[in-house]
């Protein structure tokens, strides 16, 4: 092979097998469901639909878009309000509360092997395989036989204040949906802070001791200004990634009968994602089913495009790193 | 001038403090006495303690063992922010998120001191450090010796009852250096602020403080002035690290023949005064002998020539500009001399020289003391 060939050649083939895997996992299915957005696929139509896939015959709409934006399903704006506080709420765990958290063990605990038995200790829901860890989740609720009730009344919690049902008590299930994605999403944000507290030299922090800073003060006007760049990077990616989760909340409430919404609905924690796969894989309006999904894409987009004027996206993409 | 407040000196005594880092003993047994006023260097190879006894002082670390005093008052247990001390790092350690106006007035906001104040305080001092035109920046803008300057501004705008440098020239360019270190020594006459300097380089240690606490393996080997230890090195240690080039180290024994002393090697033999001798073969047999290169002086064409004359061959010569430095063996046995540049010589040659005898040192080659 001459050299000049197997020069331009070889990164691609390199590359090949990392690009064929975008197009058939990414770009082909952002395609279709865009493509699928504008149809009214289901499974009764589902046959002859695929005979005339991306032909002239199938009819484009707009009825999908219709009946989102316009209330004709009247789940739509109860969704929304649900993945706003879904979004939030587990956002500000996971970015602030585990900078918090991050601060204290790798900071305020000056014992390091003590400092990373903690880490490790926080690591755990992410090194559990996601079933195991929704299903210990179920147990640990179970208000006859789980251990949160009794543990809360150890705690002194008045026994009118504990739910008789922690999966369908409306507020305790939308408290326990930010629990459960929030302690495995802590964990993400801490790996990212405490690597970056870790790398913060230790002359600075020395330097402002000698200066007269409380411990406190050290960590207030010194460490977090420096953790600029890791705090927007955790926040930037966690809405994007949250935005589209859904399978602790599928697997905690989605389970069982209820027309295959499992008791989501009725608990209160149904988020867009997990909407649009119930309509795809519950009622198999797969049209409809891509309709929000492709909202979703396109919300997603806006805040890429949002992050990358307000931060500077490209620097936040950069690894991990501590202005020194 | 002024900022820079009035006579309140202090005196830091390190009473027998030691620290331990597991089972490593970074510093032990350290006792040592700053007084008021005094521009102190500890001078050592690296990993000797002196950055680890800095920090105590700072209190950043808290001795495994023993006092520190500031005066009369006991601050081992003090947290730094209690002990009003100014410190610059190797590594200037500047907040990079701040300006050097903010990184200067960080002390005196942790005081809660008044903004005008803080105001006129670091406009002040950073007139005096000649960074005025420099506040806006920040840190990462600055030039190597403008980011000293400002590390030691932020020191010294708290107006600190014991200053620390650690390494603070370390990090800039051999002229730029020469200049801080007089500027330093300035500053620190002016403001007659107790000031402690740890160095790895001994001509810094030595242009500058007024008494060096030589440090090696966690042990203060000698703590005197810059002349004593050049002049009177306690031990072997002491002797090898102060001086440029080096003295030479010669191993050899003591031996004494018809009431005469000789200072012998496999390869040659050297007759000592009497009164050094004896009082050498009393104490031991197995020494060390030390001397400098410049107390070494070749004798040409057998000019000046004496019994005690050593002869050697040439090995290599290292013309330095002001001095030549030569390399002369002895069966072996290396030895350095400085010489005028007005001598001409090959190698292979065979030269005389005669040592001083006034500036001869004589260790224990046991213990590593000086005897004389």
């Amino acid at each position: 092979m001459p050299r000049g060939l197997s020069k331009k050649m070889l990164p691609w083939l390199f590359l090949a097998p990392m690009l064929l895997m975008i197009t058939l996992a990414w770009i082909a299915p952002l395609v279709l469901t865009v493509y699928l957005g504008f149809t009214d696929l289901k499974i009764n139509n589902f046959l002859a639909f695929i005979q005339d896939f991306f032909t002239d015959k199938v009819k484009l709409t707009l009825d999908n878009f219709r009946k989102i934006f316009y209330a004709e399903d009247p789940y739509v704006s109860e969704t929304f309000k649900v993945t706003v506080f879904y979004v939030v709420s587990v956002l500000s765990v996971n970015a602030v509360y585990a900078l918090i958290l991050s601060i204290a063990i790798a900071y305020f605990v000056k014992n390091e092997i003590l400092s990373m038995i903690l880490r490790v200790t926080w690591l755990l829901p992410r090194i559990t395989p996601g079933i195991i860890y929704a299903l210990m989740w179920i147990w640990f609720i179970d208000p006859r036989y789980g251990l949160l009730n009794d543990m809360l009344r150890l705690m002194g919690a008045p026994e009118d204040w504990l739910p008789d049902s922690w999966l369908l008590r409306k507020p305790y299930s939308q408290v326990l949906m930010v629990m459960i994605n929030g302690y495995v999403g802590a964990s993400f944000g801490m790996i990212v802070y405490t690597a970056a507290i870790k790398s913060i030299p230790p002359d600075l922090i020395n330097a402002a001791l000698v200066d007269g800073a409380s411990e406190f003060q050290v960590a207030r006007r010194i460490i977090i200004p420096l953790l600029k760049w890791p705090i927007l990077f955790v926040t930037a990616w966690q809405t994007l990634s949250l935005l589209s989760s859904y399978e602790y909340i599928l697997m905690v409430w989605g389970a069982g009968s209820g027309q295959g919404y499992g008791i989501a609905r009725s608990a209160g924690v149904m988020v867009w994602s997990l909407y649009s796969y119930a309509k795809a894989f519950a009622e198999y309006l797969y049209g409809y089913a891509s309709a929000l999904s492709l909202i979703l894409v396109v919300i997603g987009l806006v805040l890429i495009i949002l992050y990358f004027r307000i931060f500077g996206f490209k620097r936040l993409m950069e690894p991990s790193k501590v202005e020194v | 001038m002024v900022v820079l407040r009035g006579e309140i000196l202090v005196r830091v005594l390190l009473d027998n403090i030691s620290k331990f880092f597991g089972k490593v003993k970074a510093v032990s047994d350290l006792n040592l006495e700053i007084k008021d006023g005094e521009f102190v260097a500890f001078l050592g190879p690296s990993g000797c303690g002196k950055t680890t006894t800095l920090l105590m002082i700072a209190g950043i670390y808290k001795p495994s063992k023993g006092r520190i005093l500031f005066d009369d008052e006991d601050v081992t247990d003090l947290p730094p922010k209690d002990r009003n001390v100014g410190m610059v790092f190797q590594s200037y350690a500047l907040y990079p998120h701040m300006t050097v106006y903010d990184n200067i007035a960080f002390p005196l906001k942790l005081k809660k001191v008044p903004k005008q104040e803080i105001d006129r305080k670091v406009k002040e001092v950073a007139k005096l450090l000649q960074i005025d035109e420099l506040l806006d920046r920040k840190p990462a803008q600055l030039s190597g010796g403008q980011r000293q300057r400002v590390a030691l501004g932020r020191a010294l705008v708290k107006e600190p009852d014991v200053l620390l440098l650690d390494e603070p020239l370390s990090n800039l360019d051999a002229k730029l250096r020469i200049l801080m270190r007089a500027e330093i020594k300035r500053l620190q006459r002016e403001l007659r602020i107790t000031t402690i300097y740890v160095t790895h380089d001994q001509v810094e240690a030595m242009s500058m403080a007024d008494r060096i606490a030589v440090m090696n393996k966690g042990r203060l080997q000698q703590y005197a002035d810059p002349q004593t230890l050049y002049n009177k090195p306690a031990n072997l240690f002491v002797a090898g690290f102060i001086g440029s080039p080096p003295m030479n180290l010669i191993e050899g024994s003591i031996t004494e023949r018809n009431g005469s002393y000789y200072f012998e090697t496999h390869s040659f033999k050297y007759a000592l005064p009497r009164d050094i001798g004896s009082l050498v073969a009393s104490k031991t047999s197995e020494v060390i002998l030390g001397v400098r290169p410049e107390d070494i002086r070749v004798i040409i064409d057998g000019r000046g020539s004496s019994d005690s004359a050593i002869i050697g061959t040439v090995y290599v010569v290292e013309p330095l500009g002001r001095d030549l430095l030569i390399n002369v063996k002895i069966n072996g046995v290396l030895i350095k001399i400085l010489a005028p540049t007005d001598i001409r010589l090959e190698s292979g040659q065979k030269i005389m020289f005669t040592i001083n005898r006034a500036k001869l040192h004589i260790f224990d080659k046991k213990t590593g003391e000086a005897i004389i």
